[in-house]
């Protein structure tokens, strides 16, 4: 293992101009998932892509050193998509905030869930928009007061844990970044799951979000236990309506279900990514000549 | 009453959508290309899945025919409203070939044909249009056996009983058909060429299709959208014989993102749209100019703004292909002229496309893809494919400033090679890192907008056509091609040519000779405002005052081009 540390960390990690807050939940993020990766002998920083949208959160792979696709608000999900389903010998994770996941990129959300990719997306939910300043976002308490909701908010909050699951989502967890050994260990197994994995990612803004505080999830949150079965699908929607004291771990998880990508006919007998493939223009030829 | 009709017939067949008129377009073109026949087909339809009034022509010649008449020398009308939807193109000079027990019409030139009784007889009027194909192929006298051949293998997997019902209802029209030749009623005298059977009879949406296979596409994401989604559909076909992941994406913005993370992986990624589909991917147009990948985009043109007339043609989009995206980043447009330019063209789309790492796109429309003729040969000796993705060593860059060449770094993709791949829709560095730092700001934009020069070694040239002592030139761009030519023809005056455009951004530099030498320009477009004519003036100031412009949602005709060409001619 120790040859594997921060194999993940860039060179210049020190002196890195990093445009979070001091505090900001981000950085125990960047920290656990550098983790995680160092511990998957699997993954190298070649083989493995991070997405991600625009935001705060969005940020992260510029302070990573592995590949990169720091694209547009709301769409990481369809370039993770199209890069695993074009190469799938790539560990593809899309990373991002609330904001871009669930509101500007909502439709991508749900029909992502719903294609089973084997890519794993980590939403980092402050419940709030740092980068523009504190409006509200998709996951936003009711009431809370922002510069634009000035009287409070009123729109219910988004469920992502019960939409993921509604909509056949395989692996669906919650998990707080301040449960640092638990968080790390979703997010192996996440990456491990064959499909889509959603790890909705409880994470204070310091600045902007006075509510959902470290110490607010700390005492609004609890781990599931040992006993807890994440197969049980009607169970696990009961859990993602609980709102009193939120379940952190694995809430929800089906083995077994064919990813997007397998059920293609181009990789049954050839498994090689299509950027190794060519054309075969004698073939081209009979098959145009087949259509006179 | 007696009627023959030589070298060049306009059949016209016309009736709602559901009662089977594409099918009909199909069988009679495949059937008489075989038969040793030129053939043309395009259709009209309302938006619509039952109902309304849809047509086809098909023209039937001895000569190569490419392009669109308003004159019909036999209509076969299946509903009564279809003749009233034709307007003034059913004049004293149409045949009228109907099941008048049914429709009750009036006009003189009607051949009764109880079509829809035999339908019936056989078992049901769905065969109404199989009756009215063997009537047209009995006028033509085609060997009844060429028929049954063609429709037991068109209609095969679907059971013998439709199969001998269909034979049964085109032998029956057939029957009918050939006795108004035989006892001199109607007289078709268009010489058959037996070589012409070899001919390839494809739309303008295969020749895309075809052109993005030879292109070595391997992967199209994109939402339907008419007249664009044909390509889609082409494509899933092709799937089933070659490599190529097809997905149908959530929306227009999902499947350029998509194309383009296509590309990062190293796939060869297309999208198919038409103009307002396009206007939600312009952000995504614009990443790729950003992160400088490689993109290829079919856009099918049909008249705007908004949802505009969603079946019908125009040519307005190309404003909206050189102007999208926000900021400035290079790209380039083809709008091919005609089906084997469309092939080449788009093949060679995604090498350009790749070779220096920006978007492309076909420009085509709904009259365009919606045409079908025939085409002698495509080449694929001349196909060539080269990717350029490179092996990265671990120090590799991927906007490395000092391996660019003409604003090019290489283009390295990821687990291929040593090097990490970071692209950024910020501002970035050398390594694709955002930055906010000003100077490499200028250095980013100046390698990208660099890559406008190279491409402007590269361009293809403008076609022309006539005579190269010509004192009137008529500018046209895309599928104006054939129509404009025809019109040349049908004038016949030595003093007027066509230049043809097949890239019409970047403005080839060559074009300016052409347009220098001509006493006259006459603009052709199918838009209100000479979109084409207004870039000629930015590109080389050269102001263009004749146009002949046509906006209703239909394509020029030959005879009405050809009317106006003389108008400007005076």
């Amino acid at each position: 293992m120790s040859e594997r540390k921060n194999i993940f960390s860039l060179e210049n990690e020190k002196e890195l101009d990093i445009a979070w807050c001091p505090g900001c939940g981000n950085f125990g993020i960047l920290n656990i998932l550098k983790k995680a990766l160092e511990e998957m002998e699997e993954i190298t920083p070649n083989n493995f892509v991070l997405v991600s949208g625009i935001g705060q959160a969005a940020k992260i792979p510029h302070y990573f050193k592995n590949n990169a696709f720091n694209g547009l608000h709301g769409r990481a999900l369809p370039v993770a998509f199209a890069i695993k389903s074009t190469n799938p010998d790539l560990y593809v994770v899309a990373e991002s905030g609330d904001g871009d996941m669930y509101g500007e990129g909502g439709n991508h959300f749900i029909h992502n869930i719903r294609r089973n990719v084997d890519i794993t997306n980590i939403v980092h939910d402050n419940r709030v928009y740092g980068l523009t300043k504190g409006q509200a976002s998709p996951t936003s308490q009711q009431g809370m007061v922002t510069p634009v909701q000035v009287n409070g908010v009123i729109l219910n909050p988004f469920n992502p844990i019960a939409v993921a699951i509604a909509n056949g989502a395989t692996f669906v967890a919650r998990a707080f970044v301040g449960d640092i050994q638990s968080t790390k260990e979703i997010i192996k197994k996440a990456i491990r799951h064959k499909g889509y994995s959603l790890i909705d990612l409880f994470q204070p803004c310091v600045t902007f979000n006075k509510i959902n505080t470290y110490a607010w999830f700390n005492e609004h949150t609890y781990k599931l236990g040992e006993d807890y079965d994440p197969s049980d699908k009607m169970q696990a929607l009961q859990m993602a309506f609980q709102e009193d004291k939120i379940p952190l771990g694995i809430i929800y998880e089906e083995k077994g279900k064919p990813t997007f990508e397998e059920q293609l006919t181009i990789y049954k007998q050839n498994k090689e990514p299509l950027f190794k493939r060519n054309i075969d223009v004698n073939k081209l030829e009979g098959f145009i000549n087949s259509m006179r | 009453m007696n009627k023959t009709m030589k070298e060049d017939v306009s059949i016209v067949l016309s009736g709602e959508a559901g009662q089977g008129i594409q099918t009909i377009e199909r069988l009679l073109t495949f059937i008489l290309k075989r038969e040793g026949y030129y053939v043309f087909a395009t259709k009209e339809y309302m938006s619509r899945v039952r109902g309304g009034s849809n047509s086809t022509e098909i023209r039937v010649s001895s000569k190569p025919v490419k392009s669109y008449v308003d004159k019909i020398d036999i209509l076969i009308p299946l509903t009564k409203s279809s003749v009233e939807h034709l307007g003034d193109r059913v004049n004293e000079d149409t045949l009228i070939i109907a099941d008048n027990d049914s429709l009750k019409l009036e006009n003189k030139n009607l051949f009764n044909v109880p079509i829809l009784s035999i339908a019936k007889e056989i078992g049901n009027e769905i065969y109404a249009n199989i009756v009215a194909v063997g009537v047209i192929l009995g006028l033509f006298k085609i060997n009844i056996k060429t028929i049954e051949e063609y429709l037991r293998e068109r209609f095969g997997d679907k059971g013998e009983k439709i199969v001998s019902d269909n034979i049964k209802a085109a032998s029956e029209g057939y029957k009918l058909g050939k006795d108004f030749s035989e006892n001199g009623e109607i007289k078709i005298e268009i010489s058959a060429n037996e070589t012409l059977k070899d001919d390839l009879l494809i739309s303008g949406t295969d020749a895309v299709a075809l052109g993005a296979l030879a292109g070595n596409c391997d992967s199209i994401f994109s939402y339907p959208m008419t007249p664009g989604s044909g390509v889609l559909v082409d494509l899933a076909n092709f799937s089933k014989n070659f490599d190529i992941l097809v997905e149908q994406a959530e929306d227009e913005i999902a499947a350029i993102n998509m194309a383009i993370g296509g590309w990062y992986a190293g796939a060869r990624s297309m999208v198919t749209t038409s103009d307002g589909g396009f206007a939600l991917m312009e952000e995504g147009l614009s990443l790729a100019g950003m992160i400088e990948s490689p993109l290829v985009i079919h856009l099918a043109q049909r008249p705007a703004p908004a949802t505009g007339l969603p079946t019908r043609t125009a040519q307005e989009g190309l404003n909206l292909v050189i102007h999208s995206g926000h900021g400035e980043f290079p790209r380039l447009v083809f709008a091919p002229g005609n089906l084997e330019q469309a092939f080449y063209l788009t093949q060679q789309a995604f090498n350009i496309a790749d070779k220096y790492q920006i978007p492309v796109f076909i420009l085509t429309d709904q009259f365009f893809v919606d045409s079908y003729y025939n085409v002698k040969k495509l080449d694929l000796s001349k196909i060539e494919n080269k990717k350029y993705f490179v092996e990265t060593g671990e120090d590799y860059k991927r906007y490395d400033l000092s391996k660019a060449e003409n604003g090019v770094s290489p283009r390295g993709i990821p687990n291929f090679g040593k090097g990490l791949i970071i692209v950024d829709s910020d501002e970035h560095d050398e390594e694709g890192h955002l930055t906010e730092d000003l100077d490499i700001r200028i250095k980013m934009v100046e390698k990208r907008l660099q890559k406008y020069d190279a491409l402007k070694d590269d361009f293809v040239s403008p076609e022309f056509f006539g005579n190269r002592n010509y004192k009137y030139l008529l500018v046209c761009w895309g599928s104006n091609y054939n129509v404009v030519k025809e019109a040349i023809e049908n004038i016949d005056n030595k003093d007027l040519a066509m230049l043809h455009f097949s890239q019409v951004f970047p403005f080839p530099e060559n074009a300016v000779e052409f347009l220098e030498n001509a006493e006259k320009i006459i603009d052709v477009e199918n838009n209100a405002t000479g979109q084409f004519a207004k870039l000629i003036r930015a590109e080389t100031g050269i102001k263009i005052d004749s146009k002949i412009l046509k906006f209703n949602g239909m394509p020029f005709s030959v005879e009405e081009l050809t009317a106006k060409i003389r108008e400007e001619l005076q």
